[in-house]
């Protein structure tokens, strides 16, 4: 199953142009769906006034090099590796997630839109990235959703309480698992069975609630936190720092720091 | 004043949320993202603000006495044991400031709430708050007053 390209084997039944058509249906809807949420929050208006407001401050002109360099720092470590979410399961968890969705979209779009008719010869690592990166994304996204959940680790919200903003990671497990699933039952080769075609309609739908409902959910967070992680970097560098004070020259006579407690003591 | 979150630094890591003494950080529902659902009832004690991990909490003055422009930020590194102040005047003055942490360790003054019995979802939801009323030194219950006694029209 894992060296078999799903969407090769579905274009016997649905033409190449339909699934690419979809996939660029689904882009459609990201951008539309981040650009009303853009408009309706103003949140990237207030951003950038509060990025000039800061910038009043610095104490020092940054060069094209250096904001390059700070850039591409962050980008390699901040976004690369989540580092805002400090050591810990929070952190693997998104970790496994992200790329494990990175790898699972980049692996669709390229076997859709390079490998995906009947006569098309799939090299046998893009199945693998495929199948491999729903895997990480189900674990990384079901790790998330049932142990580490903030309303149900500080506050103590039973696990199966699902919010608004449980539509975003619930989408992205559904989407992968029933991938998954539908890959599986097609490689089995049901011939006129009804189970592989269900599957597809749910990998469908999934596709659409998380595409379609950018909108409503946490989808856009993947463009906003790297933009706040680029702002925050360059005004360190630059010493405005958003006010907040220069990192401590620690004297020695002020002991051995504090040890954090992980935040469940409701 | 009250405390105001800056929701692109927020991870939703939740230790506002545990540390807040008058339980007003909550998660939000829409983007799992710390909020304080209550401003009034905020007691400016700033432990959410030195408790972020990411500086996403600040902390608004009220109009009157504070205009735009002044600022108050704090960093806490745990590791060094010191907590930096940052305090910037509307006149431009800047005064920074770096003193030791004083918290205490769990379990020495402050009760190691993490190995006591977990509370049910009765005591969770309750408005009395840990270690209430009995924490108070008062006898029986909290007490109440009769809104009968309130003033009209101010309070309902």
């Amino acid at each position: 199953m894992i060296y078999n390209n799903p969407f090769s084997i579905l274009s016997e039944t649905i033409p190449s142009i339909a699934m690419q058509s979809f996939l660029i249906l689904m882009i459609a809807f990201v951008i539309i769906g981040t650009l009303v949420d853009i408009i309706h929050k103003k949140n990237v208006k207030y951003f950038f006034e509060n990025a000039k407001k800061a910038k009043l401050s610095a104490t020092r002109e940054l060069g094209v090099g250096e904001k390059t360099s700070v850039i591409a720092k962050t980008v390699v470590y901040d976004i690369g590796t989540t580092s805002e979410l400090g050591a810990g399961k929070r952190r693997v968890a998104h970790l496994l997630g992200m790329y494990g969705t990175i790898l699972f979209w980049i692996s669709s779009a390229v076997m859709i839109f390079c490998y995906s008719s009947t006569t098309s010869n799939t090299p046998s690592a893009w199945p693998i990235i495929w199948h491999v990166g729903a895997i990480m994304t189900i674990l990384g996204g079901s790790w998330f959703w049932f142990f580490l959940r903030v309303d149900v680790y500080s506050e103590a919200q039973p696990w199966y309480r699902i919010i608004k903003a449980d539509l975003f990671v619930l989408a992205l497990i559904t989407t992968s698992l029933f991938g998954l699933v539908w890959s599986y039952l097609q490689y089995l080769n049901l011939n006129e069975r009804w189970d592989d075609k269900v599957f597809l309609v749910l990998y469908i739908v999934s596709n659409l609630v998380l595409f379609g409902g950018v909108y409503w959910s946490k989808f856009a967070h993947m463009f906003y936190k790297p933009g706040a992680a680029i702002q925050k970097n360059l005004a360190e560098a630059d010493g405005s720092r958003d006010n907040l004070p220069p990192e401590a020259d620690a004297p020695e006579q002020f002991g051995l720091g504090i040890k954090r407690e992980p935040p469940k003591h409701y | 004043m009250s405390t105001f979150v800056y929701m692109t630094r927020c991870d939703g890591c939740g230790h506002c949320v545990d540390i807040c003494p008058s339980d007003i950080m909550h998660i939000d529902e829409t983007i799992r993202r710390a909020k304080n659902i209550e401003p009034n009832f905020c007691w400016e004690c700033y432990s959410c603000v030195k408790a972020c991990p990411n500086h996403a909490i600040d902390v608004r003055g009220y109009a009157d006495f504070a205009p735009m422009g002044h600022s108050v930020r704090v960093r806490r590194e745990e590791e060094k044991g010191t907590i930096s102040w940052k305090i910037k005047f509307r006149n431009g003055t800047v005064k920074d400031f770096v003193s030791p942490i004083t918290t205490k360790p769990w379990g020495k003054f402050i009760p190691k709430l993490a190995e006591g019995d977990k509370p049910n979802q009765g005591e969770i939801k309750s408005q009395i708050l840990y270690s209430e009323p009995q924490g108070l030194n008062i006898d029986g219950d909290l007490p109440t007053v009769s809104k009968d006694s309130f003033k009209k029209g101010v309070y309902y």
